[in-house]
């Protein structure tokens, strides 16, 4: 005796619960109903759910009889022959879909070697225990499960070629690879995903060796003449819209170049990228600071006094400039109109973004790196067959992190490239190490990968013999470019006066709390009074009430004591401009802050 | 040890502690010669003087760095170790912060009670556990019952336990006499039954002394709640949770030299700012030793002076330490600012600007290393 819930509702008791179960696993089986149903007997609550609800995650196994697959040379044969189709082996009972629930009722074999007869199940392929990207990793059972995702991870961030129509489009930040290549190593997934169609990275030949250091600590050399040959360079794109906004009283925003009298108009310098409608012309090779989309605005809190006011009717001026660190080529002018209905101008950058120090580059196995220099191919080691590699990766990277399938690829892909042919390095499914080698050594190169190289600078032969190889490496979209500033002196805060904070503003880098504690525990203190002078101010203080006086213009900037007037002795006191904040906001509270002034010296 | 050496070292007393001035004393061999000595000691105030810190040398910020910076690692998880008898000790972050916020209740009070070597003995250890371990009336009783006809309550004894106890019945009846005045106590072989005294009155007082006998202490002493005998070395020793130190050094077996709890209220109210110092700088340690870290124990004991320089211990909190600061400007910057500027315009305090807080924030040089020399000559 059983419970049987439909959905999660009761709909009745049977008597012999297990015959129930399989009886409705067979007639699923058998098409009889359909094949998205599933039943769970849980046997400690003696309870039986059938589900037959949307929103189940399911996936396919292949059905196990009696320690037999039920998967056989036929079907495969059907298959292959383009008899059969996948929907043909769900509908004959040969493969079916589980959800959670039924799968606590089954027990899956990983591969057909272990089946027995209380299988109930076959994994479709042993590899799809990992997800798209993860599975793209090659010969990801060679590799920690830690970086193994940090692999799959970095593969999300290469540069490549994302889309197809990419030249319509307008996303935000998108980077397209020049010349993007299949990788010489493959997994299944990649056919299955049609990789080729949007590949991400390109064939590189790497060398597993120091270089003066140069890619110590996770960097990488790059051969010079290599991205000047076009190797890794991608392009990057940015757009930049601006609208008519609409404000009350019908006001409008108008895109145009500005008119002289406009309230904060630059200069005709600035606008010299216009053309007659405001806008950029294509092709236009801009800066940061230079003006892409002309506007002008309404003026601001116009009352109904004002409309006959002429002067105050001026409009001002609100074009869209390039901020700090922006560069490009207008690449694209798109008119149009946004949800509202108001005018919508969008322009987008081009920039060519050539590999450069500080530019992010990784192998499929979560071995990333930064360039550390870039190296003419004159100076670069070079093998006896006088192969020059394109990048050097450091030994240093290997024991630590185990990444042996970084190894393996190496040495896939120089067979690959010496057989012209690709090499399958799916998840416990791939070619064997082993006859990797082999055939290395038939192609006439040594079976361990290693080659004799030779010092590009001096022509000396390298006392150890360099493990070289093909690899497929990627781009990763993180680059220099976006990311370097420097500041010595530059904008600051209003309120403050300290220096803006971020790039964009070009902001500096704060000497925080912690910071100044190191200054401190060194004793340096006048370099500290020095780093903290950036919002240092000079404030008359009365000496006699203790005061913050000012400067009046009409006594020739003579300092004024706001008790005594000009009865008083003003001394100028140099301060931090916050500390003028504090005491201002403690007289806020209504206590009267008496500054002692006292000679230093 | 030659009398002419002693004679030399002995007039180094001046400039050399008597700790270093020892060890050379120990060290020396006898054959070396008055000018070897001499020598030696030259050495030694070298080496003492370059060992001194330097003045300007803010060993406060550094000791905060020094601790700080370690804390960063920490695990907040602790390992248990499945199978052994352990006492669940709070460690870690939480219990540093435990500990220099000089909290007054803590998770985990433990003691280590070391017993006089007269009592030695596996036997001796575990009497001696059994005795301290603070046991409830409620503990020995299996069941109560309520005669509502009668105005009777009828406890029944858990037999066992009592033997385990080696405690009567009637032991029990007398340690709860004080607890149920008014109520006659008689006592049947393995039962106790409270009767009204006078005429019957409401149930509910019946009730009330249930609860209220259930929570006498029969045996043992106050806020002993565990006790777990272990040998350690040589010597058999009692580890407790909870702590009580007074009425434990009071006990003829206990070894009161070396008996401790980790309490630092505690110890400083029965073993006074001495001792409670001492149990600081060791509970600190022992944190740190245990997440494998490595603090110099100077920086620890710079720490624990200062939270017990004023006689009393105070944590370092806004409370504490922090309270003592000369300067309004450093008291503001630290908590609530609001509070201790009020407070400060009401007092009519003057900052004097001496420390190193307020000199930043005002960015003027801070009188530490360099900031610290001046001139001495005013010219006003």
């Amino acid at each position: 005796m059983a419970d049987v819930y439909l959905n999660s509702n009761i709909v009745g008791v049977v008597d012999n619960p297990l015959t129930f179960v399989s009886d409705i696993k067979d007639l699923r089986r058998k098409g009889a109903i359909q094949i998205d149903v599933n039943v769970f007997f849980n046997e400690e609550a003696n309870e039986i759910s059938i589900y037959t609800d949307e929103g189940r995650a399911r996936r396919p196994l292949i059905v196990v009889k009696d320690g037999r697959s039920l998967l056989t040379e036929k079907h495969l044969d059907q298959l292959k022959g383009g008899e059969l189709s996948w929907m043909d082996l769900v509908r004959q009972g040969v493969v079916e879909y589980l959800d959670a629930a039924e799968e606590e009722n089954s027990l899956i074999a990983f591969n057909d070697i272990e089946i027995t007869v209380e299988h109930t199940h076959l994994e479709v392929s042993p590899g799809v225990i990992t997800g798209v990207t993860t599975s793209l990793v090659p010969f990801g059972n060679y590799l920690l499960s830690t970086r193994l995702n940090g692999g799959s991870k970095n593969q999300k961030q290469a540069l490549g070629f994302y889309a197809a129509n990419y030249h319509l489009r307008l996303d935000m930040d998108a980077n397209i690879l020049h010349y993007p290549q299949n990788p010489l190593v493959k997994t299944k997934i990649h056919d299955v995903i049609d990789y080729s169609e949007h590949p991400s990275g390109q064939n590189m030949v790497v060398a597993i060796m120091c270089y003066d250091g140069y890619n110590m600590e996770d960097g990488v050399i790059l051969n010079k003449t290599s991205i000047q040959r076009g190797l890794a360079r991608s392009t990057y794109f940015h757009p930049i819209s601006a609208e008519e906004l609409r404000y009350s009283g019908g006001l409008i925003d108008e895109i145009s170049v500005p008119d002289k009298d406009v309230k904060g108009y630059r200069s005709e310098q600035d606008y010299r990228f216009l053309e007659t409608d405001g806008i950029v012309y294509p092709e236009a090779k801009v800066d940061e600071g230079d003006v892409i989309i002309g506007r002008t605005s309404p003026p601001r809190f116009l009352s109904s006094m004002d409309e006959y006011n002429l002067s105050a009717a001026t409009r001002r001026e609100s074009s869209l400039n390039l901020k700090h660190g922006q560069k490009g080529v207008a690449d694209l002018v798109i008119l149009t109109e946004n949800e509202e209905g108001n005018r919508l101008v969008q322009v987008r950058l081009r920039e060519e973004r050539i590999p450069e120090i500080g530019d992010k580059f990784t192998s499929r196995h979560g071995q990333k790196g930064v360039t550390g220099i870039l190296i003419p191919q004159q100076d670069i080691p070079f093998s006896a067959s006088g192969i020059v590699p394109d990048l050097i990766f450091t030994p240093h990277g290997i024991p630590s992190r185990m990444t042996i399938s970084h190894l393996i690829e190496l040495i896939g892909a120089k067979v690959g490239a010496l057989s012209g042919r690709y090499i399958d390095g799916t998840l416990f499914q791939s070619e064997y190490e082993k006859d990797l080698r082999k055939e290395l050594q038939e192609r006439g190169f040594r079976e361990d990968g290693t080659e004799v190289f030779y010092d590009g600078r001096t022509g000396k032969q390298m006392l150890a013999r360099i493990y070289v190889g093909n690899m497929y490496y990627l781009r990763l979209r993180h680059m220099v470019a976006n990311k370097m500033q420097s500041r010595a002196r530059g904008p600051i805060q209003l309120l403050t006066r300290q220096p803006t904070e971020g790039k964009a503003k070009e902001g500096g880098l704060r000497l925080g709390e912690m910071e100044k504690d190191t200054f401190i525990a060194h004793g340096a203190s006048l370099l500290l009074k020095e780093r903290f002078d950036s919002d240092q101010v000079v404030i008359p203080i009365c000496e006699k009430s203790g005061l913050m006086g000012y400067y009046d213009l009409r006594q020739n900037g003579k300092a004024i004591s706001p008790l005594y007037g000009e009865n008083s002795e003003m001394s100028e006191v140099e301060m931090s401009y916050a500390f003028k904040l504090l005491l201002d906001e403690i007289r806020s509270m209504g206590i009267y802050v008496k500054l002692n002034l006292e000679n230093k010296y | 040890m030659k009398k002419e050496h002693q004679d030399i070292i002995d007039q180094y007393s001046e400039i050399l502690p008597p700790y270093i001035l020892g060890q050379i004393d120990q060290y020396l061999p006898s054959s070396s010669t008055k000018v070897q000595v001499e020598k030696v000691l030259s050495k030694v105030i070298e080496a003492f003087e370059t060992a001194k810190v330097n003045p300007g040398e803010c060993v406060g910020l550094v000791s905060a760095e020094s601790i700080g910076e370690p804390g960063t690692q920490m695990t907040l998880n602790t390992f248990h170790l499945a199978g052994v008898a352990e006492v669940q000790v709070t460690t870690g972050l939480p219990r540093i912060i435990e500990i220099f916020d000089a909290q007054k209740s803590i998770k985990t009070p433990m003691m280590e009670i070391y017993l006089k070597d007269s009592h030695n003995s596996v036997d001796a250890v575990r009497k001696f556990a059994a005795k301290i371990k603070s046991t409830l009336f409620g503990e020995f009783a299996k069941e109560y019952s309520l005669d509502i006809f009668d105005q009777k309550l009828q406890v029944l004894l858990n037999k066992e336990f009592l033997a385990d106890h080696e405690i009567t019945a009637k032991d029990l009846a007398k340690s709860i006499k004080l607890k149920s005045k008014g109520f006659v106590i008689v006592v049947e072989d393995d039962r106790i039954i409270f009767e009204h005294k006078g005429k019957p009155e409401e149930i509910k007082e019946l009730y009330n002394l249930k609860n209220k006998i259930r929570l006498v202490k029969v045996k043992g002493l106050k806020g002993i709640t565990q006790v777990l005998p272990v040998k350690r070395g040589e010597k058999y020793l009692v580890l407790t949770a909870g702590t009580n130190l007074k009425d434990v050094l009071d006990l003829p077996e206990v070894d009161v030299t070396r008996t401790t709890s980790n309490d630092i209220h505690e110890v400083y109210s029965v073993l006074g700012v001495e001792a409670a110092r001492q149990i600081i700088i060791n509970e600190v340690f022992k944190v740190i030793e245990s997440q494998g870290l490595n603090v110099d124990l100077r920086h620890i004991m710079l720490v624990a002076d200062i939270m017990c320089v004023g006689g009393n211990i105070k944590g370092i909190t806004r409370y504490g330490v922090v309270s003592e600061k000369a300067s309004v400007l450093a008291r503001a910057s630290f908590e609530t600012p609001v509070k201790h500027i009020i407070n400060a315009a009401l007092e009519g305090e003057v900052d004097y600007l001496t420390s190193v807080v307020e000199n930043v924030m005002i960015n003027q040089p801070v009188p530490l290393g360099t900031g610290l020399p001046g001139l001495i000559t005013k010219l006003k």
